[in-house]
C-alpha cells in the first residue's frame, strides 16, 4: 500500500509517494529527498539535532511521521538562506561562534529562528537559554549560541520596526 | 600575520546553511547496502546455538556474518588483540556485536538483526570492584606502582591525618553524530573507507587485516566529526571494518551508523574511579605523604586502559609538591563495554582525587581551601630557573613529580593570584558565608580548582606528525596533515600556520579531509596534541617550498637569498616586488618542486611507564578556576550561579577558538561530575542509554555568570608559535563544580561531607543526610 501527500518543502511544492505509513519527516528528507543538512542525533526527540519548521513553527523531525503532514509547510537549514544571504540567525552563529563542531547547528538555528518568532524570549539571555534548551550541544558553546540567539533577535527586531517606519 | 587572529571555524558558513557533510550525509552509489550488529543480551557466557535463519530470511537483508565468515582477523582492537568484531562464542558484555547484516535499508537492517534465536550458557558476570578483585580479573599482572619514599612510615609520623574513599562515576562520550563508516569497493580488492575517526590510521591498519591486505590497498579519508572527545579514538574500528567487509564479499558499497542507543550500549566510556586515599600533613598544612589507590574497571576489553590509568596516576598529584608519596593503580576487567579514551584521559580521575583530598585536608585544620593549596603548590617556574642553591629541599628539589619530572614551567601562583582577585573570590567567599548562616533550606558553596595536565602522548613513540603541502601555479594552496577535525578547530589553527608562514591570506589556503593516501603513519588525533604536532609538521613543509622558492627568486634577481620576504600576500627579492601568485608562477616556470611533506617529533620526552620514571611530558599545560553553587538541602537541586577561568593556551595560535574550547571544556566537566551519570544494573545491563535517561548539560544549565580569560604568556618550550595545547586541559575545570557542591554541602554540618561524583541532586541529598542535624 502507498501513501501520498503534498506538501511544501523551503518554498517548492513536493509530491511525495511512500511506501510505509511509518516514515518520519527526518528519514523523508535525509534518505529519500536528499536533503541531509537535518542531522540525526538521537532519533527519539531528545537532542534537537532534527529541528525544523513545520508550518512556521519548531519541531522534532524524528517524532513527525510524514505520512500526517499532508499540506504542511517545512523549512530546513538548507532553506532558510534567501539565495546567498544569509538569514540573520545563520549570520549571527557564524558572527558569535555559536558551534564547535558543527552538528547540532542546523537544529540550533531552526530552532532559534522558531524561538524568536514565538517572541517569548526577546533577548533575555536566561529566556534565551531556557528557550534553547531543547537543543543539546556537546561541544557546550552554549555562550556563543545564546550570544548568537541574542544578537539576531535584536538585528530582526530592528529590521522589523525599519520597515514599519 | 594569520597565526593569533580570533577567525571563526573554517567550516563556519557551511555549518550553518547545513551543507558541512559528515560521513552519513555523503551521497552513496546506487544499490549501496546498510549494516547492524545483532547484539548480545548477557554480560557474560557462551552463546550454545544462534539461529539466523529468521535474519537471513527477513526483508530487504542480503547478507548475515558470523565470526566463521570472517576470512582474516576478527579483531578492532587498539592494543592487544582481544576485541573480536563478532563473537568467537564467548560473551563479554551486554551489547557485544555477535553477527552483522547488511540490508537494502538501515531500518530493515535492524528491523532483521532482532530475529535473531540466540541460546547462552550464561554465566555469573564480573561486575563490582570487589567482584573483579576477588576473582583477580584485571589487566596486567599486578596493580601498578609509582612514588617516592616510605609512604606508611610517613602517614606514621605525620602530626594530623585524613582518610577516605571516593568514587568517580564514568562519562558518556554523546558526541551528537553517533558512530559512522561507508566503504566504497575498488578494483583489485582495494577498498575506500570513510570514517568518522579521531584515528584514520587506525582505521587503515584494521581494515587491512580484516580484509587480509597490505595497508597500501585501504584508503581512509575523514573530512569531519560531529564530536569525539575520545570516543572516537578507537570505537569506530568497528564499523569500518564490518563495511569492508561487507564491500568485499558484495562488491557493493557499504554504510553502517549506530543508533544512538545502540552507540550508548556497545561503545566504551570514561573509565570510572574508585580512589582511596589517606594523606599526612603539618598543622600548618603542608603536606608530607599521601597514599592513593585507584581502582578503575575497564570494561572487557584492554583498549587504551593502560595508559588511561597510568596517566591518572601521573596526574595524582595535579599541581602540589608531596615529598613521599604512593600512588597504586589497579585496572580491573570487568564484564563490561570496554571503557575507553575520554577527554582527559584519566587526568581528570587522577586530578580530582587530589583534589578531594586537598578538600578534606582544609576542612580537618579550619583553613581556607585556597591557601592550603597555595601552600603546597609546585614552585614558581622562575624560582625553579634560579635556583641553583642543589640544597636538601631546594625549588628544584620541591619541582620533581612523584615520576621523576621537574615542573620547569608552574605559573600557577601568578595564575592564581589574578583569578582570585577578578572573580573577588575573598569578598564572594564571605558573601556566601553570611548567606548560609541566614539561610536554612538553600545553602551556597564556592571554590576554587587548579590545572596541571601534561601534554604528550604518554606512549612516546605516538609523539611524530606527518603533512603534505603543495603550492600550484596560481598561488593556491592545498594543505593536508595527519590531525582531524571534530570541531577543536584543528583545521583552522593550522590553515593559520600555513598562511603566516607562506605570508598569504586564508583564502589562499585549502583545507582538506585527513587522507592516509597523502600522510601515512599518523598518530591519533589526541592528548591534546593536534595543533602541537599537525602545526609544527605543516610549518616544516611550507618552510621547505618557501625555501626553494628564495633560492630560485634570489637566483633570478641576482639577490641573497636573506632578501627574499613574504609577506601580506606578496614575494620581495630585493627590490623587486610580486604577487604570491606571481612568484609561485615563476618557480613554477623554473622547474621548482613546489610540493614537499614535513615531519616532526616532539623533542625531550622519554620515560620508563613500568617503573614511573622520566619525562613523559614535553610540557604543562594550566588553568584555574573558581566555581559558585546554591543547593536545595531539601532535594539536592542544585544550580551553577557563576564560574571564573582563567587558562594559559601559551601564545594562543587563535584566542576564538581556544576560548570557545575552555567554555565547553568546563561545561562538559562539570556535566561529568555533576549530572551525568551512568547505571548498569545487576545483570550488566546500561539503564542509561539514551538522553532521556543520561544528562548531558544543556543551554540552561551553563552557568548564568561565565567568565573565561586567556593567561597572557608564551610557552617555555619551542611549541609552534610558543602556543600551548588546549583540547583537553580546560575539561578539569569543572572540577571547582564539584568542590562548590561539597563547599555548600559542608554547610549543613561539623562533618567532612563524603560526595561522590557525580554530585546528582539525589547524591547532594544523600550526603546531606549523612551530615547529621548538626545544622
Amino acid at each position: 500500500m502507498s501513501f501520498s501527500l503534498t506538501l511544501t518543502l523551503n518554498g517548492a511544492q513536493r509530491d511525495i509517494v511512500l511506501d510505509d505509513p511509518r516514515v518520519t519527516l527526518l528519514d523523508l528528507l535525509r534518505d529519500r529527498i536528499g536533503l541531509p543538512g537535518t542531522k540525526k542525533g538521537c532519533d527519539r526527540g531528545q537532542c534537537g539535532a532534527c529541528t525544523v519548521l513545520l508550518n512556521g513553527k519548531r519541531v522534532n523531525a524524528c517524532l513527525a511521521l510524514a505520512v500526517t503532514l499532508d499540506g504542511a509547510e517545512i523549512t530546513t537549514i538548507e532553506g532558510l538562506a534567501d539565495g546567498d544571504t544569509l538569514h540573520p540567525v545563520q549570520d549571527a552563529f557564524i558572527e558569535a561562534d555559536g558551534f564547535q563542531c558543527g552538528y547540532c547547528t542546523p537544529g540550533q538555528i531552526m530552532s532559534a529562528v522558531g524561538l524568536i518568532a514565538e517572541g517569548r524570549a526577546g533577548d533575555d539571555p536566561e529566556r534565551i537559554r531556557e528557550g534553547m534548551s531543547g537543543n543539546i550541544c556537546r561541544c557546550a558553546a552554549y555562550h556563543g549560541i545564546t550570544k548568537a540567539v541574542q544578537e539576531a533577535t535584536r538585528r530582526m527586531d530592528a529590521a522589523t520596526k525599519g520597515d514599519a517606519a | 600575520m594569520s597565526v593569533a587572529k580570533p577567525l571563526p571555524h573554517d567550516a563556519a558558513p557551511l555549518h550553518v546553511t547545513g551543507q558541512a557533510r559528515y560521513v552519513d550525509d555523503i551521497p552513496l552509489p546506487v544499490g549501496a547496502l546498510h549494516l547492524a550488529f545483532g547484539l548480545s543480551t548477557i554480560a557474560r557466557g557462551r552463546i550454545l546455538s544462534m539461529d539466523l535463519e529468521p535474519v537471513r530470511s527477513a526483508p530487504g537483508v542480503v547478507c548475515v556474518m558470523t565470526s566463521e565468515d570472517l576470512p582474516f582477523a576478527n579483531d578492532v582492537s587498539p592494543s592487544a588483540h582481544d576485541e573480536p568484531l563478532l563473537s568467537d562464542g564467548s560473551v563479554h558484555y551486554v551489547g557485544q556485536p555477535l553477527f552483522l547484516v547488511a540490508a537494502t535499508s538501515h531500518m530493515a537492517a535492524r528491523k532483521a538483526v532482532r530475529l535473531a534465536v540466540v541460546d547462552y550458557a550464561e554465566e555469573t558476570p564480573i561486575l563490582t570492584i570487589e567482584e573483579a578483585l576477588a576473582a583477580d580479573s584485571r589487566f596486567e599482572e599486578g596493580p601498578r606502582v609509582y612514588g617516592r619514599g616510605d609512604v606508611p612510615a610517613a602517614l606514621a609520623r605525620a602530626p594530623r591525618t585524613v582518610s577516605g574513599r571516593f568514587e568517580i562515576g564514568g562519562q558518556e562520550h554523546f558526541y551528537l553524530e553517533s558512530q559512522a563508516a561507508i566503504a566504497l569497493p575498488q578494483e583489485g580488492g582495494d577498498v575506500i573507507v570513510g570514517s568518522s575517526t579521531q584515528h584514520p590510521t587506525e582505521i587503515q591498519h584494521k581494515v587491512a587485516e580484516a580484509l587480509g591486505v597490505p595497508m597500501h590497498s585501504v584508503r581512509v579519508e575523514t573530512r569531519r566529526m560531529g564530536g569525539g572527545f575520545g570516543g572516537k579514538e578507537s570505537q569506530g574500528n568497528a564499523l569500518a571494518v564490518a563495511c569492508a567487509l561487507v564491500a568485499r564479499a558484495t562488491g557493493r558499497a557499504a554504510s553502517m551508523r549506530y543508533d544512538r542507543d545502540d552507540d550508548m550500549v556497545i561503545t566504551g566510556k570514561r573509565h570510572d574511579f574508585r580512589i582511596d586515599y589517606a594523606a599526612g600533613f603539618d598543622d600548618d598544612g603542608r603536606l608530607l605523604a599521601v597514599d592513593v589507590t585507584h581502582y578503575t574497571r575497564c570494561g572487557w576489553g584492554m583498549d587504551l586502559s593502560l595508559p588511561v590509568a597510568d596517566r591518572a596516576m601521573l596526574h595524582a598529584d595535579n599541581a602540589y609538591w608531596i615529598p613521599e608519596i604512593r600512588i597504586t593503580s589497579h585496572r580491573l576487567k570487568t564484564n563490561m563495554q570496554s571503557a575507553t579514551a575520554f577527554r582527559g584521559f584519566g587526568g581528570p580521575q587522577g586530578m580530582i582525587g587530589m583534589e578531594r583530598i586537598m578538600d578534606h585536608v582544609a576542612h580537618d585544620l579550619g583553613l581556607d581551601p585556597v591557601e592550603l593549596r597555595r601552600l603546597n603548590y609546585y614552585p614558581s617556574a622562575q624560582a625553579v630557573s634560579e635556583d641553583a642553591s642543589g640544597g636538601r629541599i631546594s625549588a628544584k628539589m620541591k619541582a620533581l613529580t612523584p615520576y621523576g619530572q621537574v615542573v620547569e614551567d608552574f605559573d600557577l601562583h601568578e595564575m592564581t593570584e589574578a583569578l582570585l582577585a577578578s572573580s573577588d573570590y575573598a569578598g564572594r567567599k564571605a558573601a556566601v558565608a553570611a548567606w548560609n548562616a541566614a539561610n536554612p533550606v538553600i545553602k551556597k558553596g564556592i571554590a576554587f580548582a587548579p590545572v596541571k595536565f601534561g601534554i604528550s602522548f604518554t606512549l612516546t613513540h605516538l609523539n611524530q606528525a606527518g603533512a603534505l603541502v603543495h603550492v600550484y601555479q596560481d598561488g593556491s594552496i592545498h594543505l593536508n596533515h595527519g590531525g582531524t577535525e571534530m570541531g577543536q578547530g584543528l583545521f583552522q589553527k593550522v590553515a593559520q600556520v600555513a598562511a603566516s608562514r607562506f605570508g598569504v591570506g586564508m583564502e589562499a589556503v585549502k583545507i582538506t579531509a585527513t587522507d592516509t593516501a597523502k600522510v601515512p603513519n599518523t598518530s591519533a588525533t589526541a592528548a591534546s596534541s593536534g595543533s602541537d604536532l599537525n602545526g609544527m609538521a605543516v610549518k616544516a613543509a611550507c618552510d621547505t617550498i618557501r625555501e626553494r622558492m628564495a633560492a630560485y627568486l634570489a637566483q633570478v634577481y641576482q639577490a641573497d637569498v636573506t632578501d627574499v620576504h613574504f609577506a601580506d600576500g606578496h614575494v620581495t627579492v630585493g627590490t623587486e616586488r610580486m604577487s604570491f601568485a606571481e612568484a609561485a608562477g615563476k618557480a613554477y616556470a623554473g622547474r621548482i618542486s613546489l610540493s614537499a611533506t614535513g615531519f616532526y617529533k616532539t623533542p625531550k620526552v622519554d620515560w620508563d611507564r613500568i617503573k614511573g620514571d622520566g619525562r613523559p611530558f614535553f610540557y604543562f599545560a594550566y588553568g584555574a578556576s573558581v566555581t559558585e553553587v546554591a543547593i536545595d538541602t531539601l532535594t539536592g537541586e542544585n544550580r551553577i550561579l557563576r564560574a571564573d577561568i582563567l587558562h594559559d593556551a601559551g601564545a594562543s595560535l587563535n584566542p576564538a577558538l581556544d576560548i570557545g574550547q575552555i567554555e565547553g571544556a568546563y561545561v562538559q566537566g562539570a556535566g561529568w561530575l555533576t549530572t551525568e551519570e551512568l547505571v548498569w544494573d545487576d545483570k550488566g545491563r546500561l539503564r542509561t542509554h539514551a538522553p532521556s535517561t543520561y544528562k548531558i548539560p544543556a543551554c540552561s544549565d551553563r552557568p548564568d555568570v561565565f567568565n573565561v580569560a586567556l593567561w597572557d604568556g608564551e610557552n617555555r618550550e619551542d611549541t609552534i608559535y610558543r602556543s600551548k595545547a588546549v583540547g583537553e586541559p580546560p575539561f578539569m575545570l569543572g572540577m571547582s563544580a564539584y568542590l562548590a557542591l561539597s563547599d555548600a554541602v559542608a554547610a549543613c554540618g561539623a562533618g567532612y561531607p563524603a560526595l561522590n561524583a557525580p554530585a546528582t541532586a539525589e547524591e547532594i541529598w544523600r550526603a546531606i543526610g549523612g551530615m547529621g542535624d548538626e545544622l
